[in-house]
């Protein structure tokens, strides 16, 4: 069966350079950020895929890379079997639009705060030309309202006469107007407690159910992974290390790094588990290592880590780049 | 308890009188902290954790103030006085660390000068004397290379490196309280785990007890003795970390611990708490929690409960009211 | 890295019914309430509102009509105030050399002086927004460009630029009618005041554009003009209204200024500066009545909107409600 979603060596690299006077007075080399390196991964019908990672490691620009809110450098996403760079170029545009849709972290900000809740659930609507008439577009917000376990009355009041869930829900119901088939969600409740986290993952998985939604979901909790993804990417300063089921990167975690970030998770059963101590910090995306962009933090990196590249490789099941799980070292 | 407890707060009410009336943000919170004790106060937002930090240190924003209560810092009141004694002790007996590392420390001045500074302000000594310990601190604290990295400016630090100089700037006085603020929540996972060992580590060897107010259950796991549970501005539950976690005795507790998306269990749907925390104009009579609670009978909607025995723990619950007094 | 999660501050609204209109959302807000608690605003209010209601009313409310000069009366020309001798009651602030009513001549001329003020800004909001949020929302070279544009014109004295394109009007159209020199008066000082909104919006369209509510009306897929007009300059214009506030003073003096130069407003439409360089000549003859109640008229309405101004830029701020 294809993949909904295929991505094949994907890649976005962002110009920083400083402006062109001063590059010319201070003579400053020109400087680019590879945000994300060469991503490969697909995507089932009906699963999901959960990219994790910590800051800077490229899963947001990944998300955005998706969703068409930037060109990719390199490489190619496909929807449904057509390459979506082309699409979104072409007067296509709007028919794939429909089809896939994105919710955001700030639930604050991904709302705007001058538009009563109405014009925002029913914007996609309006431009799409799903409601003929106004008393059809309320219908249809209504009934959207109500999917994500909201009242049709809210639909009169603004964002900011709602808590940071009920906003995170008015996101959902808006990504959802469309009817799409596959949902971006970048991390949809980071910003939220832990109580109202549970309901909003709670309604997600609801939806994927009723609907058949496939949903990317980054996040980097790994915990809130654990209970809403298939399959697990594990991304660090732009690249996958690591992409396997959920049952096995978690009873197993091969790559280093995804073993460093489960120990680093706060044992809130206090079973006592033994952690191995955490080194370094993610280096500079302006000057990645070279080799391996793990090897300065890696227990097990040794001369080949450090100027040979990995690239992404079945093995046992899963993918994963590194040297030592290849050579069997580790 | 048999030892003096370090920090007392005492029936504390903190109000926001607005243009439309008076709102109560903290209502009756009582809770002590002994020396070198790590206490946790963990809410979730609107519950009041950041208010009763900000209320001890006093820092509490205008038009907020304490209305009510008396705050004790060894026997001593704090909460009533005059803003030049109270800077004195902020700093020389309490510390702080905020969440942003990036605004927690001025960018127009050497990491090395602020905490010359706060050491010279509140200790006698040299100036050469108070660099040598701001050097030392900063090796205490992880930070790579100190005597050089002393003389640069925080945005020459990560985020990680900058909290380690906001915690060594808080230790500089040698306090004997440490309120942090959610110190770690904006920081990358994996550092997250660095700061909450360092935490824990040098609040030990520097004697300093700590009051750390947060939202992730996780970091109470990992870093506190006891924890006190908040919910729309009143302490519902608190006592020993493991206890609270694992027997927890509020249903309020149940439900947040239930929430949690745990590593160990899987689960196809997480333990929900349907509704919201009330908002602060619209707290429900009784017990603050009742509407929300699966367990709520016909007193916990006319009667507030007092935070009362609970098993090994205190919690504000009428289900763990004395057998006397049977459930309508 | 995750802020903590945070909900809104405490709440300090009793929610109104939820299809409660734009007006009962106004007067129950921040901004209206600040507005009755500042005596400052409420008396600069009235004082704007007396001067605007006096010069739109000029027709009605003045006793007599200076531009009438059937109604003039040369033997009552240069009377002083009325409470002073030789006054006469019927005119109560005196009389110009040609027996023009003084108080009449100031509602009609701070209505001249108020139409070009009012104009003039509108025109200037209207070319800096839309130039500021093009240049916020399209970046790059046109970004460049505007932004160098408005360097160039701050690099200029604003009454330069204003009489260099009142002269050049003059030279190009030496015979026109009187409503072109107000055409061109009024651009003359629009063009000058345009630069200040744009590099405010265009700094408020760099931030909004950030934000996720404006990348997800891209992700719907509509069009960046459609997002310029309805997503992000609803929620640029608040620093604009206190900016426009009180650039209506300043335009009102830059007016007065180039009619006392004698170059703004054509002299049979005088405005407050009109009068006031008319007046200046009967200074010296001791008969002050003439140039001082015009300049006492324009410092009272550009210190009204100047505080108005001032309190809407408070009443605004977020940070401090």
């Amino acid at each position: 069966m294809t993949a909904l979603v295929e991505v094949t060596d994907l890649a976005k690299t962002f110009d920083v350079s400083a402006p062109w006077l001063n590059r010319v007075i201070e003579r400053q080399p020109r400087r680019f950020v590879h945000a994300v390196d060469g991503v490969s991964f697909a995507i089932q019908r009906g699963q999901t895929l959960a990219l994790v990672g910590e800051s800077g490691c490229g899963k947001s620009t990944v998300a955005r890379l998706l969703v068409g809110l930037y060109g990719p450098t390199r490489g190619d996403v496909v929807f449904d079997g057509r390459n979506t760079a082309q699409t979104l170029a072409s007067p296509d545009a709007r028919a794939l639009r429909k089809r896939m849709q994105m919710i955001f972290q700030d639930p604050y900000a991904s709302l705007n705060p001058r538009w009563k809740v109405r014009d925002i659930v029913g914007e996609p609507l309006r431009e799409h030309g799903l409601a003929m008439t106004e008393a059809e577009l309320e219908a249809k917000v209504a009934e959207l309202l109500r999917s994500v376990g909201m009242g049709a009355a809210d639909m009169e009041k603004f964002p900011h006469q709602f808590s940071g869930g009920q906003r995170q829900r008015i996101s959902i119901a808006r990504a959802l107007a469309t009817e799409p088939e596959f949902l971006i969600c970048d991390e949809p409740t980071s910003a939220l407690d832990v109580s109202v986290q549970a309901q909003v993952l709670n309604i997600m998985k609801d939806l994927q159910r009723q609907r058949g939604l496939t949903y990317l979901f980054i996040s980097h909790n790994l915990a809130v992974v654990r209970h809403v993804a298939d399959q697990v990417g594990v991304m660090y300063l732009g690249r996958l290390v690591e992409l396997a089921d959920r049952k096995a990167l978690f009873a197993t975690p091969r790559h280093p790094y995804t073993r460093m970030l489960l120990d680093a998770i706060p044992d809130i059963a206090m079973t006592g588990r033994q952690r191995t101590p955490v080194q370094g910090e993610v280096p500079n995306p302006l000057q990645p290592p070279t080799g391996c962009a793990f090897h300065p933090r890696c227990p097990h990196a040794n001369a080949r880590c450090s100027s040979e590249r990995p690239e992404m490789t079945l093995f046992q099941g899963i993918r994963i780049a590194c040297h030592g799980v290849t050579e069997g070292r580790i | 308890m048999a030892i003096k407890p370090l920090l007392e707060v005492r029936h504390l009410r903190v109000e926001f009188p607005t243009r439309r009336g008076t709102l109560l943000a903290l209502d009756d919170v009582s809770f002590d902290i002994a020396p070198g004790e790590i206490l946790g106060v963990v809410g979730e937002s609107g519950a009041g954790k950041s208010l009763t930090g900000a209320a001890i240190i006093g820092l509490l924003e205008p038009p907020g103030r304490v209305a009510g209560g008396e705050i004790l810092l060894d026997g001593q009141r704090i909460d009533n006085l005059p803003a030049e004694a109270m800077r004195k002790i902020r700093g020389r007996r309490i510390g702080a660390i905020f969440q942003d590392p990036l605004t927690s420390l001025n960018p127009l001045y050497t990491v090395g000068r602020q905490i010359i500074e706060t050491i010279q302000v509140h200790l006698k000594v040299s100036a050469a004397e108070a660099r040598q310990r701001a050097i030392a601190l900063l090796q205490e604290t992880g930070i790579p290379a100190a005597e050089q990295r002393i003389d640069q400016y925080p945005h020459q630090f990560s985020g990680g490196m900058r909290q380690r100089v906001v915690i060594a700037l808080a230790l500089a006085a040698q306090p004997e309280l440490i309120v942090a603020d959610e110190p770690t929540t904006a920081l990358d996972v994996s550092i997250q785990a660095q700061i909450i060992a360092l935490l824990k580590k040098l609040t030990k060897e520097h004697g300093a007890a700590v009051m750390l107010v947060t939202h992730d259950m996780g970091v109470i796991a990992e870093a506190c003795d006891r924890v006190a549970v908040m919910y729309a501005g009143r302490i519902v539950e608190i006592g020993p970390v493991a206890e609270v976690i694992h027997h927890p005795a509020h249903p309020y507790t149940a439900g947040l611990m239930g929430s949690i998306p745990s590593m160990d269990i899987e689960r196809e749907r997480l333990m929900q708490i349907d509704g919201a925390m009330p908002r602060l104009n619209a707290i429900p009579s009784g017990c603050a929690f009742n509407p929300r609670c699966p367990q709520a009978f016909e007193r916990c909607r006319s009667e507030r409960p007092d935070l009362m025995p609970a098993g090994a723990t205190r919690a504000a619950c009428w289900l763990h009211a004395e057998p006397l007094q049977v459930p309508a | 890295m995750t802020p903590a999660p945070t909900n809104p501050p405490p709440a300090l609204t009793v929610p109104l019914p939820p299809d409660a209109g734009v007006l009962a959302r106004f007067f129950d807000g921040n901004v209206w309430h600040s507005f009755k608690q500042s005596p400052m605003a409420i008396v600069a209010a009235v004082i704007a509102l007396v001067c605007v209601v006096s010069a739109l009313g000029a027709n009605w409310l003045a006793p007599h009509n200076p531009m009438d000069l059937a109604t003039l009366e040369l033997s009552d020309a240069r009377l002083p105030p009325a409470w002073m001798d030789e006054g006469k009651s019927k005119y109560l602030l005196g009389t110009d050399d040609q027996g023009r009513d003084i108080l009449s001549a100031l509602m009609y001329g701070s209505r001249i002086s108020l139409f070009v003020g009012l104009a003039s800004v509108a025109v200037s909001v209207v070319v800096g927004v839309g130039l500021g949020l093009l240049a916020g929302f399209a970046g790059g070279r046109i970004d460049g460009f505007i932004m160098r544009v408005c360097d160039v014109m701050l690099s200029f004295p604003s009454i330069l630029i204003a009489l260099l394109i009142d002269g050049v009007g003059r030279a190009m159209f030496p015979n026109a009618h009187e409503s072109l020199a107000f055409f061109v008066l009024i651009l003359a000082i629009s063009l000058t005041g345009w630069v200040q909104y744009a590099r405010t919006v265009r700094g408020s369209t760099l931030v909004e554009r950030q934000k996720e509510y404006v990348q997800a009306a891209r992700v719907i897929g509509v069009s960046p003009f459609r997002i310029m007009r309805r997503h992000v300059l609803p929620n640029v214009l608040g620093p604009v209204l206190v900016l426009a506030t009180i650039q209506i003073a300043a335009a009102i003096i830059t007016e007065a200024t180039l009619s006392f130069l004698g170059v703004g407003v054509p002299p049979t439409s005088p405005s407050l500066g009109t009068l006031i360089r008319v007046g200046q000549d009967f200074l010296f003859s001791g008969e002050w009545w003439i140039t001082i109640f015009p300049g006492v008229v324009l410092v009272m309405i550009s210190l009204s909107v100047n505080l108005l101004g001032d309190w809407l830029r408070d009443a605004l701020n977020p940070r401090l409600n």
